[in-house]
């Protein structure tokens, strides 16, 4: 079973029906034993980051994630949700993310002909890995963000975006998956992605 | 790189779509969801949905007409409309809505802005503003109730506050130019992007490919149209394509 944590941070609407539209069940919750148990966990997430690690600590969800990723199984996390998985942002200064991943989430500088937050459909300039398998360099996601990761692991980047500067957009080591763009909203190709993460969980 | 983004708006009234009955191939051309998933089919980049329902009491069918959208529609999409507090916010949002456009509303109550920017993220809190050309003097100023109270600010004022405030986004209606065809207001679309670091989508005046060319040319990160596609003149296909020509960047 597909665990969709609901942490009050979000559109989770989006996420939980391209998972029905791609023919695999799942469950929305926020309780520590289920996401246990579960058998792939995504976690979505919109919003400030300090919010969000604070809305996982109030729930306890913070330790149970961690161990849920040491144990190897299927994870993705969208938008926020992978900027959780590193260890700090400049968004909220002082507030640690929860650390599963080396990196920095950073604020895009910002102009007249630099909007932030970024919005819109941007391609990514190198595509690798088993959750983009079959994507090309150059397909188009839908991002909405002000803040971008900087890993600092290079061999577990899967790809690459250019909005002012060359960011990472999406990172996979092991299990353990995350995409700053959000495939429930990227049209085919964001399904495509997401019906690879349940082709890895088994769900479909 | 980031696409400029080409943006269909439908018009909603007690839960169907009162515009766009001349897609083809639709079962049900009133119902938004089809009518969206089309315009998805087409290329649309986003889809914008202005509830023009009167009645105060209509939030139900709101609702279940975005839930039906959410389930089927997977690109973004907006819902604008009626919206006064940030419970309305929730509901919407609840429901896979991913941005809630306000007007007149947050022309009330600037605070609304920054209270649902505060609880649901900039990204969700799209400001729509309706400007008309100051007569007899320089610049424009911001209406509500669509287009027939005149507030008296001053739209770029008011554009920059908005951001201040917590906004994500500006949809910026041009009335001088809105239903004329003629093009986007240039001069507006210019004077509100160059003032903002925030996206600012082109609305009102769409009747050629080359308008929506001119209106990302001064600075708009997004163009919206309404009738212009919903009755064929123009596909979204056709204007990505003219687009790309003049080396915009679309998504194709």
């Amino acid at each position: 079973m597909i665990a969709v944590v609901d942490y009050d941070a979000g559109n989770v609407k989006s996420v939980e029906k391209a998972i029905e539209k791609l023919g695999a069940e799942h469950i929305l919750t926020s309780n520590q034993e289920e996401i246990k148990k579960a058998d792939a966990v995504i976690l979505p997430g919109v919003g400030n980051f300090g919010d969000c690690v604070n809305k996982l600590q109030e729930r306890g969800l913070d330790t149970s994630l961690k161990e849920y990723a040491a144990s190897g199984r299927p994870f993705l996390g969208i938008c926020v949700g992978l900027q959780l998985l590193f260890e700090e942002s400049e968004e909220s200064p002082g507030v640690k993310g929860l650390g599963i991943l080396p990196g920095k989430i950073k604020r895009f500088p910002g102009s007249c002909d630099l909007k932030v937050p970024q919005i819109g459909w941007n391609d990514i300039v190198e595509s690798k890995g088993r959750l983009l398998e079959g994507i090309d360099k150059g397909t188009y996601f839908y991002f909405v963000h002000s803040f971008y990761l900087e890993c600092e692991d290079p061999s577990i980047v899967s790809s690459r975006t250019e909005y002012g500067i060359t960011y990472d957009s999406s990172v996979e080591k092991g299990n353990i998956f995350a995409t700053q763009f959000h495939p429930e909203k990227s049209s085919d190709a964001g399904l495509k992605v997401l019906a690879n993460f349940l082709k890895i969980a088994g769900e479909v | 790189m980031l696409t400029k983004r080409i943006i269909p708006c439908l018009d909603v009234k007690d839960g169907r779509v009162v515009k766009g009955i001349n897609f083809l191939n639709l079962r049900d051309a009133g119902d938004p969801a089809e009518t969206a998933a089309a315009y998805d089919a087409q290329g649309a980049d986003e889809v914008v949905f202005l509830d023009i329902t009167a009645s105060a009491d209509s939030r139900d069918t709101q609702l279940s007409w975005v839930r039906n959208v959410a389930s089927t529609l997977f690109i973004p999409f907006t819902v604008g409309g009626g919206i006064r507090t940030t419970d309305d916010f929730k509901a919407i949002l609840r429901e896979g809505a991913d941005k809630i456009s306000v007007n007149s509303a947050a022309l009330m109550n600037p605070n609304l802005i920054s209270d649902a920017a505060m609880k649901f993220g900039s990204q969700c809190v799209v400001v729509a503003i309706d400007a008309k050309k100051r007569e007899g003097s320089e610049g424009w100023t911001v209406y509500k109730n669509g287009g027939r109270v005149d507030m008296g600010i001053d739209a770029v004022e008011w554009a920059v506050k908005a951001e201040k405030l917590g906004a994500g986004e500006i949809l910026l209606t041009s009335m001088d130019a809105d239903g004329t065809k003629a093009g986007y207001d240039l001069e507006l679309t210019k004077a509100i992007s160059s003032s903002v670091n925030i996206p600012v989508i082109a609305s009102g005046g769409a009747g050629s490919c080359k308008d929506f060319y001119d209106a990302i040319d001064v600075g708009a990160s997004a163009v919206l149209a309404a009738s212009l596609f919903h009755y064929k003149e123009l596909t979204i296909k056709e204007v990505k394509d003219y687009l790309k020509e003049k080396g915009v960047s679309v998504r194709l």
